[in-house]
């Protein structure tokens, strides 16, 4: 008898708290894959000077060189996924949030970032900047 | 029938169906110790003060405050320079709030070294840390509500720290978020925990810690009861009500002073909206309190033995959260010249000296 009384009230709590607990985690939504953009126009950058745009839902960086080539790497810093800048100043990449430095090609070379940014191909394309993965 | 006999017969009803006078005769009778640390027995009424403050502003700001991220930012900027007092509602929720972690921390240090966990106030002391991660709780989701460039950050980092808790991490940063990155979601979530969820918790562990308090009454330190034995003399006490009471309420109109003063003086920032596709700003940093985790993780070098450096830093953390909620279980009969008794004494002046060591960090210019 104990045995059936406390094995319907499980079954009425599980019955409860299941649906509750997968209402509360919220369904996987694939984004729409983007694989390649345009960032911007060829000149819209002077050299040495980077932007923050949207790639596929997720923030990147386009950078442009000196000598007029084009850098593109997530901009998501690898420590505790805040938004990172360019300083033209220090020609580093910067995480405001905990002072975190990488070089101009994503390199972590100071302060808490444990890896590299995620790099992007670049191709001017008449005249437009195309970013892609891989 | 006259006022007076009309007032009169509205009091014996209310008396028949309420008993006020037994209350009152109650707090009459309960008694509150009196000796050189009795002024830190006003800790907990001012921390249910300022939680009152915070729950009637919280209520008002209710009624312009729309949680979305297309509109959170403009109700808050349209309460803050449209609505009559709008401003002062505002930031005296926000100052209000930091006062009140402020006298929390002082009444659950006080309570830490004057030993009041100890037998049979182990689950006063449980409730009381589990209503501290409860207004921290508050502080983080009320933070992200006005959608402001520094919300949006904070929320971002806070909220990858949770998920980087080896094994549950990936669940309750999804639980957090609403998705898998601080959006519009993240915000009808947290205001969602904010003003339903963390409020109803709340109640529930408030009445119990409440309860906990009336029913063992005040703890008198071992030191104190020790010097008390030795001399050879009862300890002081005086009533509850009215003594305490009436000191408390000095208190507590001392408090919405400083808070006027405050909110007048110094109006609670909005700063920016927040854009998902900007870079973190220069100078960004989270609420004082949690200022020592913050700079903790930025201390951390990326790796330590193999690992990744903030991983190591967080388990570091949750380990000393779930020792400091089992402190009365670990320093289980506190008194003066026990070893381990000693030992959690220095650890937790170590503790606060490194919390205000690092929290001042956060402020001192780079």
């Amino acid at each position: 008898m104990n045995w059936f009384l406390g094995t319907s009230a499980g079954a009425m709590c599980a019955s409860v708290f299941y649906p509750v607990i997968r209402y509360l985690v919220p369904p996987d939504i694939p984004e729409a894959q983007t694989s390649q953009m345009v960032a911007g126009r060829d000149g819209d950058l002077k050299p040495n000077e980077g932007k923050v745009f949207a790639f596929g839902g997720q923030p990147a960086l386009l950078i442009r060189d000196e000598d007029g080539g084009y850098q593109a790497l997530s901009a998501t810093c690898t420590h505790l996924n805040c938004t990172v800048q360019y300083r033209g100043d220090l020609k580093q990449i910067w995480c405001a949030c905990h002072n975190g430095f990488y070089d101009r090609n994503g390199k972590n070379i100071s302060g808490p970032p444990p890896r590299p940014l995620d790099s992007y191909k670049v191709h001017v394309v008449d005249g437009d900047v195309v970013v892609s993965k891989s | 029938m006259t006022t007076r006999e009309r007032l009169a017969a509205v009091q014996e009803w209310v008396e028949v169906r309420v008993g006020i006078s037994q209350l009152i005769e109650m707090g009459r009778e309960k008694k509150v110790p009196l000796h050189r640390h009795s002024f830190w027995y006003y800790m907990g009424g001012m921390t249910l003060f300022l939680f009152g403050i915070q729950v009637g502003t919280g209520i008002l700001l209710l009624l312009y405050y729309r949680p979305s991220s297309g509109e959170a930012f403009e109700s808050v900027q349209f309460l803050m320079t449209r609505v009559p007092f709008g401003w002062l509602i505002r930031s005296i929720h926000s100052w209000s709030a930091n006062l009140l972690v402020f006298v929390l921390f002082l009444h659950m240090f006080s309570a830490f070294f004057l030993k009041a966990f100890r037998k049979p106030r182990e689950l006063t002391w449980l409730t009381g840390a589990v209503l501290l991660a409860l207004m921290m709780g508050f502080g983080f989701s009320g933070y992200l509500l006005p959608w402001n460039t520094l919300a949006f950050f904070a929320t971002q980092v806070g909220t990858e720290v949770a998920g980087r808790v080896p094994v549950v991490g990936e669940f309750a940063l999804r639980l957090l978020r609403g998705g898998d990155q601080v959006t519009g979601a993240t915000l009808t979530r947290f205001y969602g925990i904010h003003v339903a969820i963390l409020p109803a918790l709340t109640t529930v562990i408030l009445g119990a810690h409440l309860l906990f308090v009336q029913k063992h009454g005040m703890s008198v330190p071992p030191q104190v009861e020790a010097d008390a034995e030795r001399a050879g003399k009862p300890l002081g006490s005086y009533p509850f009500l009215p003594n305490f009471l009436l000191r408390d309420a000095i208190g507590w109109c001392a408090a919405l002073g400083v808070l006027a003063g405050l909110a007048a003086l110094f109006p609670w920032e909005l700063g920016e909206k927040a854009d998902p596709f900007a870079s973190a700003p220069a100078g960004i940093r989270p609420e004082w309190y949690f200022g020592w985790m913050f700079q903790t993780l930025k201390m951390l070098p990326p790796h330590i033995l193999g690992f990744e450096g903030e991983v190591l830093g967080i388990l570091a953390i949750t380990l000393g959260f779930i020792i400091w909620f089992a402190v009365p279980f670990l320093d289980r009969t506190p008194r003066p010249g026990n070893r381990v008794t000693r030992a959690f004494a220095v650890g937790g002046w170590l503790a606060l000296l490194y919390m205000a060591v690092a929290t001042a960090m956060v402020y001192w210019p780079q």
